[in-house]
Protein backbone atom coordinates (compact mmCIF):
# COMPACT_ATOMS: atom_id res chain seq x y z
CA UNK A 1 0.00 0.00 0.00
CA UNK A 2 1.54 3.55 -1.02
CA UNK A 3 1.67 5.48 2.11
CA UNK A 4 1.09 9.23 1.63
CA UNK A 5 2.05 12.17 4.05
CA UNK A 6 -0.12 15.03 4.64
CA UNK A 7 2.61 16.28 7.32
CA UNK A 8 5.22 17.40 4.43
CA UNK A 9 4.63 21.22 5.10
CA UNK A 10 8.48 22.54 4.39
CA UNK A 11 7.75 25.56 2.06
CA UNK A 12 4.56 25.19 1.07
CA UNK A 13 2.07 28.48 0.74
CA UNK A 14 -1.31 29.39 1.68
CA UNK A 15 -0.73 28.67 5.63
CA UNK A 16 -1.22 32.40 6.67
CA UNK A 17 0.30 34.23 10.02
CA UNK A 18 2.36 32.19 12.61
CA UNK A 19 0.63 33.24 15.97
CA UNK A 20 3.08 33.65 18.44
CA UNK A 21 1.80 32.07 22.30
CA UNK A 22 3.04 32.86 25.98
CA UNK A 23 5.45 30.72 27.55
CA UNK A 24 3.63 28.41 30.02
CA UNK A 25 0.28 27.95 28.09
CA UNK A 26 0.61 24.18 27.71
CA UNK A 27 -2.75 22.96 27.13
CA UNK A 28 -5.94 24.45 25.54
CA UNK A 29 -8.56 22.11 26.64
CA UNK A 30 -8.91 19.67 29.64
CA UNK A 31 -8.54 16.72 27.90
CA UNK A 32 -5.06 17.39 26.15
CA UNK A 33 -3.01 16.08 28.54
CA UNK A 34 -4.68 13.17 28.85
CA UNK A 35 -4.09 12.42 25.38
CA UNK A 36 -0.56 13.49 25.66
CA UNK A 37 -0.35 11.11 28.66
CA UNK A 38 -2.42 7.95 26.82
CA UNK A 39 0.11 8.43 23.85
CA UNK A 40 3.11 8.18 25.89
CA UNK A 41 2.02 5.20 27.90
CA UNK A 42 0.71 3.30 24.93
CA UNK A 43 4.17 4.13 23.19
CA UNK A 44 5.56 3.03 25.78
CA UNK A 45 3.49 -0.56 26.00
CA UNK A 46 6.29 -1.59 23.12
CA UNK A 47 3.64 -2.58 21.02
CA UNK A 48 4.77 0.11 17.91
CA UNK A 49 7.86 2.26 17.62
CA UNK A 50 7.84 5.72 17.26
CA UNK A 51 8.18 6.15 13.69
CA UNK A 52 5.40 4.01 13.39
CA UNK A 53 3.77 6.64 15.34
CA UNK A 54 4.44 8.85 13.00
CA UNK A 55 3.63 7.15 9.78
CA UNK A 56 0.26 6.59 11.49
CA UNK A 57 -0.22 11.19 12.09
CA UNK A 58 0.77 11.70 8.68
CA UNK A 59 -1.04 9.81 6.61
CA UNK A 60 -4.12 10.91 8.34
CA UNK A 61 -6.87 12.03 6.11
CA UNK A 62 -8.06 14.86 7.78
CA UNK A 63 -4.15 15.86 9.10
CA UNK A 64 -4.13 19.17 8.15
CA UNK A 65 -7.51 20.12 9.66
CA UNK A 66 -7.66 18.56 12.85
CA UNK A 67 -5.67 19.98 15.73
CA UNK A 68 -2.47 18.29 16.99
CA UNK A 69 -3.48 16.20 20.07
CA UNK A 70 -6.50 15.79 17.77
CA UNK A 71 -3.94 13.84 15.03
CA UNK A 72 -2.03 12.26 18.29
CA UNK A 73 -5.68 10.42 19.58
CA UNK A 74 -6.62 9.84 15.76
CA UNK A 75 -3.22 7.89 15.05
CA UNK A 76 -3.38 5.91 18.73
CA UNK A 77 -6.86 4.79 17.71
CA UNK A 78 -5.53 3.49 14.32
CA UNK A 79 -2.57 1.96 16.04
CA UNK A 80 -4.76 0.38 19.21
CA UNK A 81 -7.15 -1.14 16.17
CA UNK A 82 -4.36 -2.60 13.59
CA UNK A 83 -2.96 -4.12 16.44
CA UNK A 84 -5.91 -5.88 17.37
CA UNK A 85 -5.36 -4.58 21.32
CA UNK A 86 -9.33 -3.12 20.61
CA UNK A 87 -12.01 -3.78 18.54
CA UNK A 88 -13.99 -1.21 16.72
CA UNK A 89 -17.01 -2.18 19.22
CA UNK A 90 -15.05 -1.07 21.78
CA UNK A 91 -13.79 2.49 20.82
CA UNK A 92 -17.40 3.18 19.79
CA UNK A 93 -18.66 2.03 23.32
CA UNK A 94 -15.93 3.72 25.18
CA UNK A 95 -15.42 0.29 27.55
CA UNK A 96 -14.11 -2.80 27.27
CA UNK A 97 -16.25 -5.30 25.41
CA UNK A 98 -13.77 -8.40 24.98
CA UNK A 99 -10.69 -9.84 26.59
CA UNK A 100 -7.50 -7.41 26.52
CA UNK A 101 -4.51 -8.85 24.29
CA UNK A 102 -0.90 -9.38 26.10
CA UNK A 103 0.90 -6.43 26.04
CA UNK A 104 5.09 -6.20 26.15
CA UNK A 105 4.68 -4.12 29.38
CA UNK A 106 2.53 -1.69 30.97
CA UNK A 107 4.42 1.86 32.11
CA UNK A 108 3.63 2.20 35.87
CA UNK A 109 3.84 5.38 37.71
CA UNK A 110 6.85 4.49 39.95
CA UNK A 111 8.68 4.00 36.56
CA UNK A 112 7.60 7.61 34.96
CA UNK A 113 10.59 9.40 35.62
CA UNK A 114 13.65 6.39 34.81
CA UNK A 115 11.69 5.65 31.43
CA UNK A 116 11.65 9.43 30.61
CA UNK A 117 15.24 9.46 31.53
CA UNK A 118 16.54 6.93 29.80
CA UNK A 119 14.55 7.85 26.72
CA UNK A 120 15.27 6.22 23.36
CA UNK A 121 18.65 6.54 21.97
CA UNK A 122 18.37 5.80 18.22
CA UNK A 123 22.37 5.71 17.63
CA UNK A 124 24.03 2.02 17.14
CA UNK A 125 26.67 0.64 15.68
CA UNK A 126 27.77 1.17 12.18
CA UNK A 127 27.26 -1.00 10.27
CA UNK A 128 29.85 0.15 7.53
CA UNK A 129 31.94 2.51 7.01
CA UNK A 130 30.54 6.33 6.45
CA UNK A 131 30.30 6.81 2.77
CA UNK A 132 30.59 10.52 3.21
CA UNK A 133 32.79 12.88 5.18
CA UNK A 134 31.92 16.48 6.59
CA UNK A 135 32.97 19.08 3.82
CA UNK A 136 31.56 16.57 1.19
CA UNK A 137 28.81 17.90 -1.39
CA UNK A 138 25.78 15.30 -1.71
CA UNK A 139 22.83 15.22 -3.88
CA UNK A 140 19.05 14.22 -1.88
CA UNK A 141 17.14 11.53 -3.35
CA UNK A 142 15.05 13.38 -5.92
CA UNK A 143 11.83 11.34 -6.49
CA UNK A 144 8.57 10.04 -4.35
CA UNK A 145 9.20 7.81 -1.69
CA UNK A 146 6.20 5.21 -1.35
CA UNK A 147 6.64 4.28 2.45
CA UNK A 148 7.00 7.05 5.20
CA UNK A 149 10.48 8.82 4.75
CA UNK A 150 12.12 11.87 6.90
CA UNK A 151 13.55 13.47 3.44
CA UNK A 152 11.06 16.52 2.92
CA UNK A 153 9.96 17.53 -0.27
CA UNK A 154 12.13 21.02 -0.09
CA UNK A 155 15.15 19.04 -0.44
CA UNK A 156 14.28 16.32 -2.60
CA UNK A 157 16.55 17.08 -5.64
CA UNK A 158 19.08 19.00 -4.11
CA UNK A 159 22.70 19.70 -3.52
CA UNK A 160 24.10 20.33 -0.47
CA UNK A 161 27.06 20.10 2.05
CA UNK A 162 27.53 17.59 4.68
CA UNK A 163 28.21 20.08 7.82
CA UNK A 164 28.12 17.06 10.52
CA UNK A 165 28.12 12.95 10.74
CA UNK A 166 26.21 11.59 13.65
CA UNK A 167 27.17 8.11 13.47
CA UNK A 168 24.68 5.83 12.28
CA UNK A 169 21.27 6.03 13.42
CA UNK A 170 18.32 3.92 13.39
CA UNK A 171 16.47 4.34 10.23
CA UNK A 172 13.45 5.54 10.05
CA UNK A 173 12.07 4.98 6.89
CA UNK A 174 12.82 1.05 7.96
CA UNK A 175 11.54 1.27 11.20
CA UNK A 176 8.12 2.80 9.93
CA UNK A 177 7.65 0.00 7.54
CA UNK A 178 8.39 -3.02 9.88
CA UNK A 179 11.74 -3.62 8.31
CA UNK A 180 13.92 -3.61 11.51
CA UNK A 181 15.92 -0.96 12.77
CA UNK A 182 18.78 -0.86 9.77
CA UNK A 183 21.04 1.49 11.36
CA UNK A 184 22.78 3.84 8.82
CA UNK A 185 24.80 6.79 9.04
CA UNK A 186 23.32 9.99 9.70
CA UNK A 187 24.44 13.31 8.66
CA UNK A 188 23.53 17.12 8.98
CA UNK A 189 23.30 18.60 5.10
CA UNK A 190 23.15 22.08 4.48
CA UNK A 191 21.78 23.99 1.55
CA UNK A 192 22.00 27.41 0.49
CA UNK A 193 18.77 28.89 0.46
CA UNK A 194 19.13 30.01 -3.48
CA UNK A 195 19.38 26.26 -3.91
CA UNK A 196 16.29 25.38 -2.26
CA UNK A 197 14.12 28.36 -3.48
CA UNK A 198 15.24 29.87 -7.07
CA UNK A 199 11.88 31.68 -7.67
CA UNK A 200 12.52 35.37 -7.70
CA UNK A 201 9.78 36.08 -5.08
CA UNK A 202 12.03 34.27 -2.09
CA UNK A 203 15.29 35.92 -3.43
CA UNK A 204 15.24 38.34 -0.59
CA UNK A 205 15.42 36.07 2.28
CA UNK A 206 17.42 33.13 0.08
CA UNK A 207 20.33 35.01 -0.37
CA UNK A 208 21.44 35.04 3.18
CA UNK A 209 19.97 31.92 4.26
CA UNK A 210 20.94 28.32 5.08
CA UNK A 211 19.31 25.08 5.67
CA UNK A 212 19.53 21.98 7.16
CA UNK A 213 18.21 18.65 7.47
CA UNK A 214 19.33 15.25 9.39
CA UNK A 215 19.46 12.79 6.35
CA UNK A 216 20.20 9.04 6.99
CA UNK A 217 22.58 8.16 4.20
CA UNK A 218 20.00 6.11 1.77
CA UNK A 219 19.14 9.55 0.97
CA UNK A 220 22.16 11.19 -0.58
CA UNK A 221 24.50 10.33 -3.46
CA UNK A 222 28.11 12.18 -3.50
CA UNK A 223 27.52 15.29 -6.03
CA UNK A 224 30.37 16.82 -8.10
CA UNK A 225 32.40 19.18 -5.53
CA UNK A 226 31.20 23.03 -6.32
CA UNK A 227 31.04 26.30 -4.24
CA UNK A 228 29.21 26.99 -1.44
CA UNK A 229 29.78 28.91 1.80
CA UNK A 230 28.17 26.68 4.18
CA UNK A 231 31.48 24.59 4.81
CA UNK A 232 32.02 27.34 7.57
CA UNK A 233 29.16 25.31 9.59
CA UNK A 234 31.98 22.14 10.15
CA UNK A 235 33.66 23.26 12.28
CA UNK A 236 32.94 22.07 16.01
CA UNK A 237 30.14 19.63 14.62
CA UNK A 238 32.61 16.40 13.79
CA UNK A 239 32.30 13.96 17.14
CA UNK B 1 -13.03 15.40 21.93
CA UNK B 2 -13.16 15.38 26.03
CA UNK B 3 -15.51 12.78 26.09
CA UNK B 4 -14.04 10.71 23.50
CA UNK B 5 -10.39 11.20 25.13
CA UNK B 6 -12.09 9.68 28.14
CA UNK B 7 -13.62 6.99 26.80
CA UNK B 8 -10.65 5.80 25.21
CA UNK B 9 -8.37 6.50 28.46
CA UNK B 10 -11.75 4.23 30.61
CA UNK B 11 -11.17 1.79 27.54
CA UNK B 12 -7.57 1.27 28.27
CA UNK B 13 -7.43 1.42 31.68
CA UNK B 14 -10.15 -1.44 31.43
CA UNK B 15 -8.57 -3.08 29.37
CA UNK B 16 -5.16 -3.26 31.56
CA UNK B 17 -2.85 -1.42 29.27
CA UNK B 18 -2.02 1.65 30.59
CA UNK B 19 -1.81 2.25 34.61
CA UNK B 20 -4.53 5.32 35.56
CA UNK B 21 -2.04 6.63 38.20
CA UNK B 22 1.48 6.53 35.16
CA UNK B 23 -0.69 8.82 33.49
CA UNK B 24 -1.08 11.55 36.32
CA UNK B 25 2.70 11.21 36.81
CA UNK B 26 3.34 11.96 33.15
CA UNK B 27 1.39 15.03 33.23
CA UNK B 28 2.70 16.09 36.23
CA UNK B 29 6.47 15.68 34.73
CA UNK B 30 5.55 18.05 31.92
CA UNK B 31 3.27 20.44 34.00
CA UNK B 32 5.67 20.85 36.77
CA UNK B 33 9.53 19.60 36.36
CA UNK B 34 10.08 19.46 32.31
CA UNK B 35 10.28 22.80 30.71
CA UNK B 36 11.83 25.71 29.18
CA UNK B 37 13.21 27.03 33.04
CA UNK B 38 15.84 23.71 32.42
CA UNK B 39 17.08 25.09 29.19
CA UNK B 40 17.68 28.55 30.40
CA UNK B 41 19.90 27.07 33.11
CA UNK B 42 22.08 25.39 30.50
CA UNK B 43 21.99 29.01 28.31
CA UNK B 44 22.79 30.61 31.91
CA UNK B 45 25.75 28.22 32.59
CA UNK B 46 27.05 28.66 29.13
CA UNK B 47 27.05 31.79 29.28
CA UNK B 48 28.80 31.74 32.50
CA UNK B 49 30.83 29.18 32.79
CA UNK B 50 33.63 29.21 29.70
CA UNK B 51 34.32 25.65 30.01
CA UNK B 52 30.62 24.48 30.43
CA UNK B 53 30.28 26.07 27.09
CA UNK B 54 33.21 23.97 25.49
CA UNK B 55 32.14 20.88 26.85
CA UNK B 56 28.52 21.70 24.81
CA UNK B 57 30.21 22.07 21.53
CA UNK B 58 31.70 19.18 22.18
CA UNK B 59 29.07 16.44 24.00
CA UNK B 60 25.84 18.54 24.29
CA UNK B 61 23.98 15.59 25.28
CA UNK B 62 26.30 15.34 28.08
CA UNK B 63 26.81 18.37 28.91
CA UNK B 64 23.20 19.20 29.46
CA UNK B 65 23.20 15.70 31.28
CA UNK B 66 25.67 17.78 33.81
CA UNK B 67 22.54 19.85 35.09
CA UNK B 68 20.49 16.71 34.98
CA UNK B 69 18.47 16.82 31.76
CA UNK B 70 18.53 13.97 30.01
CA UNK B 71 15.80 11.45 28.30
CA UNK B 72 13.13 11.29 25.79
CA UNK B 73 13.27 14.05 23.14
CA UNK B 74 16.81 14.81 24.12
CA UNK B 75 18.67 11.58 23.52
CA UNK B 76 20.88 13.16 20.65
CA UNK B 77 21.26 16.91 21.40
CA UNK B 78 23.59 19.19 19.33
CA UNK B 79 23.60 22.98 20.87
CA UNK B 80 24.29 25.92 18.32
CA UNK B 81 25.62 29.45 18.80
CA UNK B 82 24.45 32.94 17.72
CA UNK B 83 26.86 35.55 16.72
CA UNK B 84 26.51 38.57 15.56
CA UNK B 85 26.99 36.94 12.03
CA UNK B 86 24.27 33.93 12.32
CA UNK B 87 21.10 33.98 13.87
CA UNK B 88 19.98 29.94 14.42
CA UNK B 89 16.23 28.86 14.20
CA UNK B 90 14.60 25.07 14.87
CA UNK B 91 12.32 23.68 12.96
CA UNK B 92 10.71 20.37 12.72
CA UNK B 93 8.82 20.95 9.17
CA UNK B 94 7.74 17.43 8.99
CA UNK B 95 5.83 16.70 12.63
CA UNK B 96 6.83 18.41 15.98
CA UNK B 97 10.44 17.07 16.81
CA UNK B 98 11.39 19.60 19.86
CA UNK B 99 14.32 19.14 22.23
CA UNK B 100 11.85 17.93 25.53
CA UNK B 101 14.24 17.88 28.51
CA UNK B 102 15.27 21.47 28.10
CA UNK B 103 12.15 23.21 26.43
CA UNK B 104 9.51 20.75 27.56
CA UNK B 105 6.93 20.52 25.02
CA UNK B 106 6.38 22.48 22.27
CA UNK B 107 4.39 25.57 22.39
CA UNK B 108 1.39 25.66 19.65
CA UNK B 109 2.78 27.64 17.31
CA UNK B 110 5.91 25.66 16.75
CA UNK B 111 3.40 22.55 15.56
CA UNK B 112 1.41 24.78 13.35
CA UNK B 113 1.34 24.62 9.32
CA UNK B 114 2.43 28.45 9.16
CA UNK B 115 5.57 27.87 11.36
CA UNK B 116 6.64 24.27 9.85
CA UNK B 117 6.06 25.99 6.66
CA UNK B 118 7.49 29.14 6.46
CA UNK B 119 10.47 28.45 8.63
CA UNK B 120 12.33 27.22 5.70
CA UNK B 121 11.64 29.57 3.02
CA UNK B 122 11.29 32.69 4.77
CA UNK B 123 12.20 32.37 8.40
CA UNK B 124 12.88 36.43 8.36
CA UNK B 125 9.18 37.21 8.05
CA UNK B 126 8.40 34.84 10.53
CA UNK B 127 10.40 36.24 12.36
CA UNK B 128 9.22 39.74 11.90
CA UNK B 129 5.73 38.28 13.31
CA UNK B 130 7.66 37.38 16.57
CA UNK B 131 8.54 40.89 16.55
CA UNK B 132 12.44 39.98 15.96
CA UNK B 133 14.24 42.22 12.99
CA UNK B 134 17.39 41.03 12.87
CA UNK B 135 19.97 43.20 11.02
CA UNK B 136 20.39 42.82 7.08
CA UNK B 137 23.88 41.21 6.97
CA UNK B 138 23.00 38.96 9.61
CA UNK B 139 22.52 34.84 8.16
CA UNK B 140 19.82 33.07 8.64
CA UNK B 141 20.37 29.48 9.31
CA UNK B 142 17.40 26.91 10.32
CA UNK B 143 18.21 23.37 11.65
CA UNK B 144 15.31 21.02 10.57
CA UNK B 145 14.91 18.17 12.92
CA UNK B 146 14.19 15.42 10.64
CA UNK B 147 16.07 12.65 12.50
CA UNK B 148 16.38 12.35 16.73
CA UNK B 149 18.86 14.89 16.77
CA UNK B 150 17.09 17.88 18.74
CA UNK B 151 18.63 21.16 19.02
CA UNK B 152 19.18 23.83 21.03
CA UNK B 153 20.11 27.88 20.50
CA UNK B 154 22.31 29.61 22.51
CA UNK B 155 21.37 32.79 22.45
CA UNK B 156 24.25 35.94 22.46
CA UNK B 157 24.44 37.08 26.11
CA UNK B 158 22.75 40.37 26.55
CA UNK B 159 24.83 43.37 27.19
CA UNK B 160 25.51 44.87 30.83
CA UNK B 161 25.13 41.47 32.55
CA UNK B 162 28.87 41.38 33.65
CA UNK B 163 29.25 39.54 36.71
CA UNK B 164 25.80 38.48 36.69
CA UNK B 165 24.58 35.08 38.72
CA UNK B 166 23.78 31.92 36.24
CA UNK B 167 20.34 32.70 38.38
CA UNK B 168 19.89 36.08 37.39
CA UNK B 169 21.04 35.56 33.72
CA UNK B 170 18.89 32.29 33.85
CA UNK B 171 16.07 34.98 33.81
CA UNK B 172 16.67 36.47 31.07
CA UNK B 173 16.52 33.06 28.63
CA UNK B 174 13.72 32.92 27.03
CA UNK B 175 11.41 29.82 25.34
CA UNK B 176 11.43 31.40 22.17
CA UNK B 177 14.97 32.69 22.42
CA UNK B 178 16.25 29.12 22.67
CA UNK B 179 13.80 27.90 19.61
CA UNK B 180 15.93 30.97 17.67
CA UNK B 181 12.46 32.91 16.91
CA UNK B 182 13.28 35.24 20.03
CA UNK B 183 15.79 37.30 21.23
CA UNK B 184 16.53 36.92 25.05
CA UNK B 185 15.57 40.00 27.54
CA UNK B 186 18.07 42.52 27.66
CA UNK B 187 20.06 43.46 31.03
CA UNK B 188 16.97 46.42 31.84
CA UNK B 189 14.39 44.29 31.56
CA UNK B 190 15.52 42.54 34.69
CA UNK B 191 15.10 45.52 36.79
CA UNK B 192 17.54 46.41 39.88
CA UNK B 193 21.43 46.54 40.48
CA UNK B 194 23.10 43.62 40.32
CA UNK B 195 23.07 41.47 42.47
Amino acid sequence: MTHASHADLGGTRGHGPVVPEPEGELWHAAWEPRALALTLAMGASGQWNIDNSRAARESLPGYLRLGYYEIWIAALCRLLAERGLVGADELAAGRALHPPRPVARVLRAGEVAAVLARGAPTERPAPSAPRHAVGDRVRTWAGDVPHHTRLPRYVRGRTGTVVAHHGAHVFADAHASGRGEMPQHLYTVAFEGRELWPDAADRAEAGALVVSVDAWEPYLEPAAAGPGDVHRDAAARRR
Amino acid sequence: MDLRVRALETLLVQKGYVDPAALDALIETYERRVGPRNGARVVARAWADPAFRERLRLDATRAIAELGYQGRQGEHMVVVENTPDTHHMVVCTLCSCYPWPVLGLPPTWYKSAPYRARAVREPRAVLAEFGVVLPEATRVRVWDSTAEVRYLVLPMRPEGTDGWSEERLAGLVTRDSMIGTGLPRPAAAAGGPPA
